[in-house]
Protein backbone atom coordinates (compact mmCIF):
# COMPACT_ATOMS: atom_id res chain seq x y z
CA UNK A 1 0.00 0.00 0.00
CA UNK A 2 2.94 2.34 1.14
CA UNK A 3 4.42 1.73 -2.65
CA UNK A 4 1.58 2.65 -4.21
CA UNK A 5 1.22 6.02 -2.42
CA UNK A 6 4.69 6.87 -2.78
CA UNK A 7 4.44 5.23 -6.50
CA UNK A 8 1.34 7.81 -6.93
CA UNK A 9 2.93 10.94 -5.43
CA UNK A 10 6.27 10.85 -7.43
CA UNK A 11 3.95 10.05 -10.49
CA UNK A 12 2.42 13.18 -9.66
CA UNK A 13 5.05 15.45 -9.34
CA UNK A 14 6.28 13.95 -12.53
CA UNK A 15 3.37 15.18 -14.27
CA UNK A 16 3.96 18.67 -12.68
CA UNK A 17 7.51 18.71 -12.63
CA UNK A 18 7.48 22.80 -13.18
CA UNK A 19 6.64 22.87 -9.60
CA UNK A 20 9.85 20.47 -8.64
CA UNK A 21 12.03 22.58 -10.90
CA UNK A 22 11.07 25.77 -9.66
CA UNK A 23 11.71 24.91 -5.88
CA UNK A 24 15.62 23.54 -7.46
CA UNK A 25 15.71 26.56 -9.12
CA UNK A 26 14.84 28.98 -6.50
CA UNK A 27 17.94 27.41 -4.02
CA UNK A 28 20.85 27.05 -6.93
CA UNK A 29 19.21 30.51 -7.49
CA UNK A 30 19.56 32.04 -3.83
CA UNK A 31 22.96 30.35 -3.24
CA UNK A 32 24.44 32.18 -6.19
CA UNK A 33 23.37 35.41 -5.81
CA UNK A 34 25.95 35.10 -2.65
CA UNK A 35 29.16 34.92 -4.65
CA UNK A 36 28.06 37.93 -7.00
CA UNK A 37 26.85 40.18 -3.88
CA UNK A 38 30.02 39.59 -2.15
CA UNK A 39 32.91 39.42 -5.00
CA UNK A 40 35.67 37.25 -4.97
CA UNK A 41 36.88 37.04 -1.23
CA UNK A 42 37.29 33.44 -1.04
CA UNK A 43 37.99 33.64 3.01
CA UNK A 44 34.65 35.88 3.09
CA UNK A 45 32.85 32.92 0.94
CA UNK A 46 34.10 30.61 2.63
CA UNK A 47 32.97 31.64 5.84
CA UNK A 48 29.27 32.35 5.16
CA UNK A 49 28.91 29.38 2.92
CA UNK A 50 27.56 26.77 5.23
CA UNK A 51 24.62 29.08 6.41
CA UNK A 52 23.80 30.20 3.19
CA UNK A 53 23.27 26.60 1.98
CA UNK A 54 21.41 26.01 4.60
CA UNK A 55 19.52 28.45 4.95
CA UNK A 56 18.83 28.47 1.04
CA UNK A 57 17.81 24.54 1.41
CA UNK A 58 15.25 25.59 4.09
CA UNK A 59 13.45 28.34 2.45
CA UNK A 60 13.35 26.16 -0.97
CA UNK A 61 11.48 23.05 1.54
CA UNK A 62 9.12 26.42 2.05
CA UNK A 63 8.02 26.78 -1.46
CA UNK A 64 7.29 22.60 -1.36
CA UNK A 65 5.99 22.36 1.80
CA UNK A 66 2.47 24.21 0.70
CA UNK A 67 1.64 22.02 -1.68
CA UNK A 68 2.21 18.72 0.24
CA UNK A 69 -1.39 18.17 1.51
CA UNK A 70 -3.31 20.76 -0.38
CA UNK A 71 -3.76 19.59 -3.55
CA UNK A 72 -4.92 16.26 -2.12
CA UNK A 73 -7.44 18.22 0.22
CA UNK A 74 -8.87 20.42 -2.51
CA UNK A 75 -9.87 17.40 -4.65
CA UNK A 76 -11.19 15.20 -2.00
CA UNK A 77 -8.15 12.66 -2.35
CA UNK A 78 -6.92 13.45 1.27
CA UNK A 79 -10.43 12.15 2.35
CA UNK A 80 -9.79 9.10 1.10
CA UNK A 81 -6.64 8.34 2.20
CA UNK A 82 -8.08 9.10 5.22
CA UNK A 83 -10.31 6.45 4.96
CA UNK A 84 -7.83 3.63 3.80
CA UNK A 85 -7.29 0.50 6.28
CA UNK A 86 -4.46 1.65 7.35
CA UNK A 87 -2.87 3.47 10.19
CA UNK A 88 -3.12 7.22 9.20
CA UNK A 89 0.76 7.41 10.05
CA UNK A 90 1.58 5.18 7.71
CA UNK A 91 -0.08 7.13 4.68
CA UNK A 92 1.54 10.47 6.12
CA UNK A 93 4.86 8.91 6.21
CA UNK A 94 4.57 7.63 3.11
CA UNK A 95 4.08 11.20 1.43
CA UNK A 96 6.50 12.52 3.49
CA UNK A 97 8.43 10.08 1.78
CA UNK A 98 7.74 11.24 -1.48
CA UNK A 99 7.77 14.75 -0.52
CA UNK A 100 11.43 14.21 0.45
CA UNK A 101 12.21 12.46 -2.67
CA UNK A 102 10.77 15.20 -4.91
CA UNK A 103 11.67 18.69 -3.40
CA UNK A 104 14.69 17.59 -1.06
CA UNK A 105 16.65 15.11 -2.85
CA UNK A 106 17.26 17.56 -5.75
CA UNK A 107 18.74 19.98 -3.30
CA UNK A 108 21.12 17.45 -1.57
CA UNK A 109 22.51 16.63 -5.42
CA UNK A 110 23.00 19.84 -6.17
CA UNK A 111 24.36 21.30 -3.39
CA UNK A 112 28.04 20.11 -3.85
CA UNK A 113 27.77 21.33 -7.32
CA UNK A 114 26.88 25.41 -5.89
CA UNK A 115 28.96 24.98 -3.01
CA UNK A 116 31.92 25.19 -5.59
CA UNK A 117 31.13 28.89 -6.49
CA UNK A 118 32.02 29.28 -2.21
CA UNK A 119 35.64 27.87 -2.46
CA UNK A 120 35.08 25.10 -0.18
CA UNK A 121 37.21 21.69 -0.75
CA UNK A 122 36.80 18.41 -1.96
CA UNK A 123 36.40 17.27 1.71
CA UNK A 124 34.21 20.36 2.58
CA UNK A 125 31.54 19.74 -0.31
CA UNK A 126 31.17 15.82 0.77
CA UNK A 127 30.03 16.83 4.18
CA UNK A 128 27.77 19.18 3.01
CA UNK A 129 26.20 16.84 1.04
CA UNK A 130 26.01 14.39 4.07
CA UNK A 131 25.10 17.45 6.25
CA UNK A 132 22.38 17.58 4.14
CA UNK A 133 21.14 14.03 3.42
CA UNK A 134 21.08 13.50 6.98
CA UNK A 135 18.76 16.65 7.44
CA UNK A 136 16.29 17.37 4.86
CA UNK A 137 14.16 14.48 6.22
CA UNK A 138 13.84 16.72 8.97
CA UNK A 139 12.70 19.23 7.06
CA UNK A 140 9.98 16.95 5.33
CA UNK A 141 9.24 15.57 8.53
CA UNK A 142 8.65 18.43 10.82
CA UNK A 143 7.52 20.75 7.34
CA UNK A 144 4.41 17.92 6.95
CA UNK A 145 3.10 19.14 10.98
CA UNK A 146 3.03 22.79 9.79
CA UNK A 147 1.69 21.54 6.47
CA UNK A 148 -1.25 19.68 7.87
CA UNK A 149 -2.05 22.49 10.82
CA UNK A 150 -2.39 25.17 8.15
CA UNK A 151 -4.92 22.80 5.50
CA UNK A 152 -7.50 24.60 4.21
CA UNK A 153 -6.36 28.08 5.48
CA UNK A 154 -5.99 31.29 3.62
CA UNK A 155 -2.62 32.64 3.62
CA UNK A 156 -1.22 29.21 5.45
CA UNK A 157 1.54 30.06 2.94
CA UNK A 158 2.99 32.49 5.32
CA UNK A 159 1.74 30.62 8.46
CA UNK A 160 3.82 27.67 7.72
CA UNK A 161 6.67 29.54 7.50
CA UNK A 162 6.34 30.85 11.31
CA UNK A 163 5.22 27.40 12.58
CA UNK A 164 8.10 25.81 10.82
CA UNK A 165 10.89 28.00 10.51
CA UNK A 166 11.77 27.90 14.32
CA UNK A 167 11.04 24.10 14.74
CA UNK A 168 14.23 23.75 11.58
CA UNK A 169 16.70 25.62 14.05
CA UNK A 170 18.57 22.52 15.74
CA UNK A 171 19.14 21.09 11.90
CA UNK A 172 20.20 24.64 10.40
CA UNK A 173 22.65 24.58 13.81
CA UNK A 174 23.82 21.24 13.62
CA UNK A 175 23.72 20.86 9.99
CA UNK A 176 26.02 24.18 9.06
CA UNK A 177 27.90 23.08 12.23
CA UNK A 178 29.28 20.27 10.16
CA UNK A 179 30.06 21.76 7.41
CA UNK A 180 31.89 24.47 9.40
CA UNK A 181 33.90 22.11 11.52
CA UNK A 182 34.87 20.64 8.26
CA UNK A 183 36.05 24.05 6.93
CA UNK A 184 37.99 24.60 10.05
CA UNK A 185 39.46 21.28 9.96
CA UNK A 186 37.86 19.85 12.66
CA UNK A 187 36.43 16.71 12.95
CA UNK A 188 32.45 17.03 11.83
CA UNK A 189 30.64 13.67 12.84
CA UNK A 190 29.88 15.39 16.88
CA UNK A 191 27.19 17.68 14.59
CA UNK A 192 26.36 14.69 12.51
CA UNK A 193 25.83 12.53 15.07
CA UNK A 194 23.29 15.32 16.33
CA UNK A 195 21.99 16.00 13.07
CA UNK A 196 21.06 11.83 12.61
CA UNK A 197 19.69 11.85 16.60
CA UNK A 198 17.17 14.47 15.10
CA UNK A 199 16.37 13.24 12.41
CA UNK A 200 14.94 9.87 14.42
CA UNK A 201 13.67 11.65 17.43
CA UNK A 202 11.27 14.00 14.42
CA UNK A 203 10.75 10.45 12.24
CA UNK A 204 9.51 8.48 15.52
CA UNK A 205 6.99 12.09 16.56
CA UNK A 206 6.23 13.67 13.37
CA UNK A 207 3.58 11.54 11.99
CA UNK A 208 1.59 10.77 14.68
CA UNK A 209 1.73 14.71 15.45
CA UNK A 210 0.66 15.02 11.30
CA UNK A 211 -2.01 12.66 11.38
CA UNK A 212 -3.64 13.82 14.59
CA UNK A 213 -3.58 17.43 12.62
CA UNK A 214 -5.14 15.69 9.53
CA UNK A 215 -7.89 14.54 11.36
CA UNK A 216 -8.52 17.77 12.78
CA UNK A 217 -8.00 20.06 9.37
CA UNK A 218 -10.30 17.70 8.18
CA UNK A 219 -13.54 17.45 10.31
CA UNK B 1 -36.76 6.95 12.70
CA UNK B 2 -36.99 3.76 10.71
CA UNK B 3 -37.63 1.04 13.46
CA UNK B 4 -37.82 -2.77 12.28
CA UNK B 5 -39.17 -5.66 15.01
CA UNK B 6 -36.17 -8.10 14.07
CA UNK B 7 -33.03 -6.68 15.92
CA UNK B 8 -30.81 -8.91 15.51
CA UNK B 9 -30.01 -8.40 11.88
CA UNK B 10 -29.35 -4.46 12.39
CA UNK B 11 -25.57 -3.99 11.78
CA UNK B 12 -25.25 -0.58 11.62
CA UNK B 13 -27.27 1.65 14.38
CA UNK B 14 -27.07 5.40 15.31
CA UNK B 15 -27.63 6.41 18.61
CA UNK B 16 -28.77 9.94 20.07
CA UNK B 17 -26.49 11.72 17.43
CA UNK B 18 -26.30 14.96 17.45
CA UNK B 19 -24.09 17.04 15.41
CA UNK B 20 -22.72 20.72 15.58
CA UNK B 21 -20.99 22.45 13.01
CA UNK B 22 -19.51 25.66 13.90
CA UNK B 23 -22.58 26.79 16.34
CA UNK B 24 -25.21 25.90 14.84
CA UNK B 25 -27.10 22.85 15.89
CA UNK B 26 -27.83 20.67 12.61
CA UNK B 27 -29.39 18.06 14.49
CA UNK B 28 -30.07 16.18 17.46
CA UNK B 29 -31.24 13.17 18.93
CA UNK B 30 -31.01 11.04 15.89
CA UNK B 31 -31.78 7.20 16.47
CA UNK B 32 -32.43 4.83 13.13
CA UNK B 33 -31.11 1.14 12.65
CA UNK B 34 -30.47 -0.21 9.30
CA UNK B 35 -29.92 -4.38 8.61
CA UNK B 36 -28.57 -5.97 5.34
CA UNK B 37 -29.75 -4.87 2.29
CA UNK B 38 -31.67 -1.75 3.00
CA UNK B 39 -31.47 1.20 0.46
CA UNK B 40 -31.51 5.00 2.94
CA UNK B 41 -32.01 7.76 0.88
CA UNK B 42 -31.37 10.65 2.75
CA UNK B 43 -33.38 13.91 2.01
CA UNK B 44 -33.52 17.28 3.17
CA UNK B 45 -33.26 21.15 1.93
CA UNK B 46 -29.56 22.28 1.83
CA UNK B 47 -27.47 22.92 4.95
CA UNK B 48 -29.98 20.40 6.61
CA UNK B 49 -26.70 18.35 7.38
CA UNK B 50 -26.60 15.14 5.04
CA UNK B 51 -23.29 15.69 4.13
CA UNK B 52 -22.14 16.15 7.60
CA UNK B 53 -24.32 12.71 8.46
CA UNK B 54 -22.50 11.03 5.80
CA UNK B 55 -19.17 12.07 7.48
CA UNK B 56 -20.49 11.32 10.85
CA UNK B 57 -20.99 8.00 9.62
CA UNK B 58 -17.83 6.97 8.06
CA UNK B 59 -15.84 8.23 10.42
CA UNK B 60 -14.33 11.06 9.30
CA UNK B 61 -15.92 13.93 11.84
CA UNK B 62 -16.55 12.86 15.42
CA UNK B 63 -20.34 13.66 16.57
CA UNK B 64 -21.15 16.25 19.08
CA UNK B 65 -23.24 14.07 20.62
CA UNK B 66 -24.79 10.30 20.94
CA UNK B 67 -22.54 7.57 18.87
CA UNK B 68 -22.74 5.27 15.90
CA UNK B 69 -22.27 1.18 16.01
CA UNK B 70 -21.38 -1.08 14.16
CA UNK B 71 -22.28 -4.87 14.72
CA UNK B 72 -22.41 -2.95 18.39
CA UNK B 73 -19.14 -1.53 18.44
CA UNK B 74 -18.19 1.85 18.29
CA UNK B 75 -17.64 2.67 14.95
CA UNK B 76 -14.70 4.91 16.74
CA UNK B 77 -13.52 2.29 18.43
CA UNK B 78 -13.03 -0.29 15.86
CA UNK B 79 -11.14 2.53 13.48
CA UNK B 80 -9.28 0.71 10.95
CA UNK B 81 -11.45 -2.59 11.10
CA UNK B 82 -14.61 -0.26 10.28
CA UNK B 83 -13.11 1.77 7.52
CA UNK B 84 -12.20 -1.41 5.82
CA UNK B 85 -15.80 -1.88 5.50
CA UNK B 86 -17.15 1.26 4.12
CA UNK B 87 -16.61 2.45 0.92
CA UNK B 88 -17.47 6.68 0.81
CA UNK B 89 -17.47 8.79 -1.88
CA UNK B 90 -18.15 12.81 -1.47
CA UNK B 91 -19.51 15.46 -3.48
CA UNK B 92 -15.86 16.20 -3.83
CA UNK B 93 -15.01 13.26 -6.26
CA UNK B 94 -11.64 12.15 -5.23
CA UNK B 95 -10.35 12.09 -8.54
CA UNK B 96 -6.81 13.37 -9.53
CA UNK B 97 -6.76 15.34 -12.36
CA UNK B 98 -3.08 14.34 -13.52
CA UNK B 99 -3.79 10.80 -13.71
CA UNK B 100 -5.58 8.97 -16.09
CA UNK B 101 -9.44 7.37 -15.01
CA UNK B 102 -7.40 3.69 -15.43
CA UNK B 103 -4.59 5.09 -13.02
CA UNK B 104 -6.91 6.46 -10.74
CA UNK B 105 -8.88 3.56 -9.84
CA UNK B 106 -6.09 1.25 -9.66
CA UNK B 107 -4.70 3.62 -7.10
CA UNK B 108 -7.56 4.79 -5.27
CA UNK B 109 -8.64 0.75 -5.24
CA UNK B 110 -5.05 -0.27 -4.28
CA UNK B 111 -4.40 2.20 -0.85
CA UNK B 112 -8.12 0.24 -0.40
CA UNK B 113 -6.32 -3.18 -0.24
CA UNK B 114 -7.69 -3.98 -3.68
CA UNK B 115 -5.06 -4.67 -6.00
CA UNK B 116 -6.84 -4.18 -9.89
CA UNK B 117 -5.45 -5.18 -12.72
CA UNK B 118 -5.03 -3.33 -15.76
CA UNK B 119 -7.63 -5.47 -18.06
CA UNK B 120 -9.88 -5.16 -15.00
CA UNK B 121 -9.62 -1.51 -15.14
CA UNK B 122 -10.48 -1.29 -18.69
CA UNK B 123 -13.21 -3.82 -18.36
CA UNK B 124 -15.06 -1.90 -15.40
CA UNK B 125 -14.86 1.46 -16.76
CA UNK B 126 -15.84 0.38 -20.37
CA UNK B 127 -18.93 -0.97 -18.25
CA UNK B 128 -19.52 2.80 -16.79
CA UNK B 129 -19.46 4.29 -20.20
CA UNK B 130 -16.33 5.30 -20.35
CA UNK B 131 -14.58 3.10 -23.10
CA UNK B 132 -11.90 4.97 -24.96
CA UNK B 133 -11.28 7.35 -22.56
CA UNK B 134 -9.24 5.32 -20.16
CA UNK B 135 -5.99 6.50 -20.65
CA UNK B 136 -6.94 10.49 -20.86
CA UNK B 137 -5.66 12.30 -18.05
CA UNK B 138 -8.87 13.28 -15.34
CA UNK B 139 -8.64 16.69 -16.23
CA UNK B 140 -9.78 16.33 -19.81
CA UNK B 141 -12.68 14.59 -18.72
CA UNK B 142 -16.36 16.30 -18.40
CA UNK B 143 -17.59 16.56 -14.83
CA UNK B 144 -20.17 13.67 -15.47
CA UNK B 145 -17.38 11.67 -16.60
CA UNK B 146 -15.42 12.22 -13.27
CA UNK B 147 -17.84 10.80 -11.42
CA UNK B 148 -18.53 8.22 -13.36
CA UNK B 149 -14.57 7.03 -12.99
CA UNK B 150 -15.30 8.19 -9.28
CA UNK B 151 -18.02 5.32 -9.03
CA UNK B 152 -16.41 3.32 -11.10
CA UNK B 153 -14.66 2.06 -7.68
CA UNK B 154 -17.95 0.45 -6.44
CA UNK B 155 -17.77 -2.42 -9.38
CA UNK B 156 -14.32 -3.04 -7.54
CA UNK B 157 -14.64 -3.19 -4.15
CA UNK B 158 -16.02 -5.37 -1.60
CA UNK B 159 -17.48 -3.27 0.94
CA UNK B 160 -20.57 -3.86 3.16
CA UNK B 161 -21.85 -0.22 3.64
CA UNK B 162 -22.05 2.56 1.13
CA UNK B 163 -22.09 5.87 2.20
CA UNK B 164 -22.80 8.02 -1.12
CA UNK B 165 -23.17 12.16 -1.10
CA UNK B 166 -25.02 13.53 -4.13
CA UNK B 167 -23.63 11.19 -6.78
CA UNK B 168 -26.29 12.00 -9.18
CA UNK B 169 -25.27 15.56 -9.84
CA UNK B 170 -24.14 16.26 -13.35
CA UNK B 171 -24.92 12.30 -14.67
CA UNK B 172 -26.81 11.85 -17.37
CA UNK B 173 -30.03 9.55 -17.13
CA UNK B 174 -27.73 6.30 -18.28
CA UNK B 175 -25.29 6.87 -15.67
CA UNK B 176 -27.83 7.39 -13.10
CA UNK B 177 -29.48 3.82 -14.50
CA UNK B 178 -26.30 2.96 -13.85
CA UNK B 179 -25.97 3.43 -10.10
CA UNK B 180 -29.00 2.69 -9.59
CA UNK B 181 -28.32 -1.24 -10.95
CA UNK B 182 -25.61 -0.96 -8.72
CA UNK B 183 -27.29 0.29 -5.68
CA UNK B 184 -29.47 -2.81 -6.76
CA UNK B 185 -26.67 -5.60 -6.56
CA UNK B 186 -25.14 -4.19 -3.49
CA UNK B 187 -28.60 -4.87 -1.74
CA UNK B 188 -28.47 -7.96 -3.16
CA UNK B 189 -25.32 -9.10 -1.99
CA UNK B 190 -26.71 -7.61 1.67
CA UNK B 191 -24.90 -4.70 1.25
CA UNK B 192 -26.31 -1.24 3.13
CA UNK B 193 -26.23 2.21 1.03
CA UNK B 194 -27.05 5.36 2.24
CA UNK B 195 -27.08 7.64 -0.38
CA UNK B 196 -27.97 11.57 0.28
CA UNK B 197 -29.87 13.38 -2.82
CA UNK B 198 -32.12 15.11 -4.06
CA UNK B 199 -33.22 12.98 -7.10
CA UNK B 200 -35.30 10.05 -7.13
CA UNK B 201 -33.69 6.52 -7.02
CA UNK B 202 -36.81 4.36 -7.17
CA UNK B 203 -35.25 0.62 -6.36
CA UNK B 204 -36.64 -2.61 -7.45
CA UNK B 205 -35.40 -5.17 -5.12
CA UNK B 206 -34.53 -4.19 -1.38
CA UNK B 207 -35.84 -1.92 1.18
CA UNK B 208 -36.23 1.54 0.73
CA UNK B 209 -36.10 4.02 3.78
CA UNK B 210 -36.44 7.21 3.45
CA UNK B 211 -34.73 9.33 6.27
CA UNK B 212 -35.53 13.07 5.67
CA UNK B 213 -33.86 15.90 8.08
CA UNK B 214 -35.17 19.23 8.28
CA UNK B 215 -33.85 22.48 9.05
Amino acid sequence: MLRWLVWRDLTLAWRRRADMLSTVFFFVIVVSLFPLGIGPETQLLRTIAPGVVWVAALLASMLSLGRLFANDYQDGTLEQLLLTPQPLFLVVLGKTLAHWIVAEVPLVLIAPLVGVQFDLRRETLWILFASLLLGTPILSLIGSVGAALTLGLRGGGVLISILVLPLYIPALIFGAGAVEASIMGTSPSPHLSLLGAFAIVSLLFSPWATAAALRISLE
Amino acid sequence: MLQSARRTTKILAVSKLGCVRGDRRLFSGLDFAVSPGTFVQLTGPNGSGKTSLLRILCGLLPPAEGQVTWNDANIRALAEEYVAVVTYLGHRHGIKDELSAVENLRITNALNGVEVSKERAHEVLGKMGLAGRESLPARLLSEGQRRRVALARLLVCDTKLWLLDEVLTSLDKTAVGLVRSLIENHLNSGGIAIVATHQELELTTGRTRRLELTT
